[in-house]
């Protein structure tokens, strides 16, 4: 609890100190690029036949996914509680890549543990990892993916954490780490709300964003929480929620304590973690950020999953209809606001958060497409 | 007086510290698991603490993890670490303590497991990740149903939180000797005296420390300035290693008495600190 409390408390006086503010400020406008530019899929949304499709474009965030915002805000507040070293967990690699980026940025040592299953699906990520000069960790415990890779880097920051800051990637698990990573998050939400209004003059009518932990959903929901605005998140139905392979904690999970927060996890009548499956690995985790279970038990938002079929199609259409190739993460999302667009009216807007990019993806998706029945 | 109190209570009379032995329920299987609960308590363990296995250990090094794969795969599951409770108290007066991760509890129903620890005759029980701050239920549960609160006390926590934890304690207070996971080591820490006399100076509950202590002259070590020493690793991996073997109850026994021998006489009589 020690070194959560400290986090808890360094974050607690950065988050009121104008200096904090300012040099995140400016580190998310020259380095990671923000704003990200919000695009409108004129060819998506003519095929879909129904409401415009608006995609916020954090693929096109430096690193290529929305984890660098997190990133970023995390790596300052680990240099000014003066920790020389920083780890992380990671699934799809993309939090790993963000991490082990800063790292580099603020000349900071960096471990990053990595499910061995994860570190076969994503050798693209793992690369990236290593070129930027981070430490590779394999956890081969318990299920091989990123579940376990936090485990794994919770035991060790235990023991480290006087020199180490965990700089966790997702709006779940322990306090802090749920509201501060929701914060850092946040500019997605506010910048797409000022881009909206400016594009549209009003609000939309639906966010859609993909939920692993969640990060880049509430990252989105949040500023518009006092909307009228529908939120809808999209887990990973993987090969469908009847075959328990998939990682939708929230659709088909339960209330239990998993990673120091209680929230909705899916695991055994008594109590056991269950393995997950989702073809994208930043989804494929068995709980998920305690405010989104919050979300979904007052009905603020809603949540829905998609299986790994739907999310290789709406990559496909995605690629092809608009030359955009979304992160399998993302790709969730697209399909749910691809079925949802076709039953709305043409003046109906939906928001789609493009967490990612795709191209760490590739390899998998051509071995997967070469399995599927033609 | 719960039956950890009074075994505190006598050893101290005696002179000497607590042997504490950690078994994971289940491991190597349910039936040699059940049999080795018994050769603890006859060579000499003072109390027992039984790990309900969690498929995500947090606080447990590769050992112990790896044993606790091994029961579930077997089947263990909270109920049945109840039933082995209530065969073990049906046959021993040694105080037990579950030990385990919040979830199982929540999922088995927090009340109700208080409860049925309570009738099977379970003295204590440690839930590893859950703090203080969210304890409430938990506590106000096994308080109903005379069951032991133990708590883990940090060496990182700061005076304030050790007295948040150490009033929530009855039984004893699990002192962690260092930062990090389970699992034996060469030596123990340096300012292990100090740590100790920082939990002592915030409670009159017996203290005893655990995570790193593997051989009989850590536990001497250890109960010089403590009530107690908890060995787990050191005996699971011995079961792992020697889970095939005819002699497994023997080697067992051979570990634990010499474990034993290092809380003998250690401690002044009549004096607890």
């Amino acid at each position: 609890m020690a070194p959560l409390l400290e986090v808890a408390a360094a974050y607690e006086s950065a988050r009121q100190d104008p200096d904090f503010q300012g040099e995140l400020t400016s580190y998310l406008r020259d380095y990671v690029g923000r704003p990200t530019p919000l695009y409108f899929c004129r060819r998506l949304t003519e095929c879909c036949g129904g409401a415009k499709i608006y995609l916020k474009r954090e693929d096109l965030a430096h690193t290529g996914s929305h984890k660098l915002n997190n990133a970023v805000g995390q790596a300052l507040l680990a240099r000014r509680m003066g920790r020389a070293k920083l780890m992380a967990e990671t699934g799809a690699g993309q939090h790993g890549v963000a991490t082990a980026t800063v790292a580099a940025l603020f000349g900071m040592g960096c471990d990053i543990y990595m499910g061995e299953e994860d570190v076969r699906r994503q050798a693209l990520n793992v690369y990236r990892m290593r070129l930027l000069g981070a430490n590779v960790i394999t956890v081969t415990s318990g299920s091989r993916t990123l579940k376990d890779a936090i485990n794994e880097a919770f035991r060790v920051w235990m023991a480290t954490a006087e020199t180490t800051y965990y700089l966790f990637g997702t709006a779940a698990g322990p306090h802090p780490y749920p509201t501060m990573v929701r914060e850092f998050q946040s500019v997605v939400g506010r910048e797409a709300r000022e881009q909206m209004l400016a594009h549209e003059g009003r609000l939309p009518d639906y966010l859609v964003a993909c939920v692993g932990g969640g990060s880049n959903a509430i990252g989105l929901f949040h500023p518009f929480l006092e909307e009228d605005v529908h939120m809808v998140g999209v887990e990973a139905a993987g090969r469908g929620l009847e075959t328990g392979e998939h990682a939708a904690s929230l659709t088909a999970g339960s209330e239990g304590v998993l990673h120091g927060a209680r929230t909705k996890i899916l695991q055994t009548p008594e109590g056991q973690i269950r393995t997950t499956h989702s073809i994208a690995a930043g989804l494929d985790y068995p709980g998920v950020g305690p405010e989104h279970a919050y979300l979904q038990a007052t009905g603020r938002a809603s949540y829905v999953a998609v299986t790994d079929a739907g999310a290789l199609e709406a990559f496909e259409a995605l690629t092809r209809l608009e030359g955009i190739m979304p992160a399998l993460e993302s790709a969730h999302a697209v399909a749910q606001a691809m079925e949802m667009a076709a039953g709305l009216p043409p003046e109906a807007i939906v928001l789609v958060n493009l967490s990612g990019r795709g191209d760490k993806d590739i390899a998998e998706i051509e071995r997967v497409l070469a399995e599927r029945p033609r | 007086m719960s039956r950890i109190a009074r075994c505190f209570e006598a050893l101290a009379q005696e002179g000497d510290g607590a042997l504490i032995v950690f078994l994971v329920a289940g491991h190597p299987d349910a039936e040699s698991s059940c049999e080795l609960l018994l050769t603890a308590a006859d060579a000499g363990a003072d109390i027992i603490e039984l790990g309900i296995p969690f498929s995500d250990p947090l606080a447990d090094g590769p050992v112990i993890q790896v044993a606790s794969q091994r029961a579930l795969a077997r089947g263990m599951t909270p109920a049945r670490v109840l039933d082995m409770a209530a065969a073990f108290r049906g046959a021993r007066d040694t105080p037990l303590v579950l030990m385990t991760c919040y979830n199982p509890i929540w999922q088995f129903g927090v009340e109700r497991f208080a409860g049925e620890a309570g009738a099977r005759g379970v003295d204590g029980v440690i839930a590893t990740d859950l703090p203080p701050e969210e304890a409430g239920e938990w506590v106000r549960a096994a308080r109903a149903n005379r069951v032991d609160t133990i708590f883990l006390v940090a060496p990182t926590s700061p005076v304030p939180r050790v007295k948040k934890v150490v009033d929530l304690a009855t039984g004893f207070v699990y002192c962690v000797s260092r930062m990090g996971v389970t699992g034996a080591r060469d030596q123990l820490p340096p300012d292990l005296a100090g740590l100790v006399g920082r939990i002592r100076a915030q409670t009159d509950r017996p203290v005893a420390v655990g995570f790193g202590i593997s051989r009989p002259a850590h536990v001497a070590e250890v109960c010089h300035i403590a009530d107690g020493a908890v060995v787990g690793s050191a005996l699971v991996s011995l079961i792992e290693r020697e889970q095939e073997s005819v002699g497994l109850g023997s080697k067992v026994r051979e570990l634990v008495e010499q474990l034993k021998a290092g809380t003998r006489g250690v401690r002044p009589a009549n004096v607890r600190r």
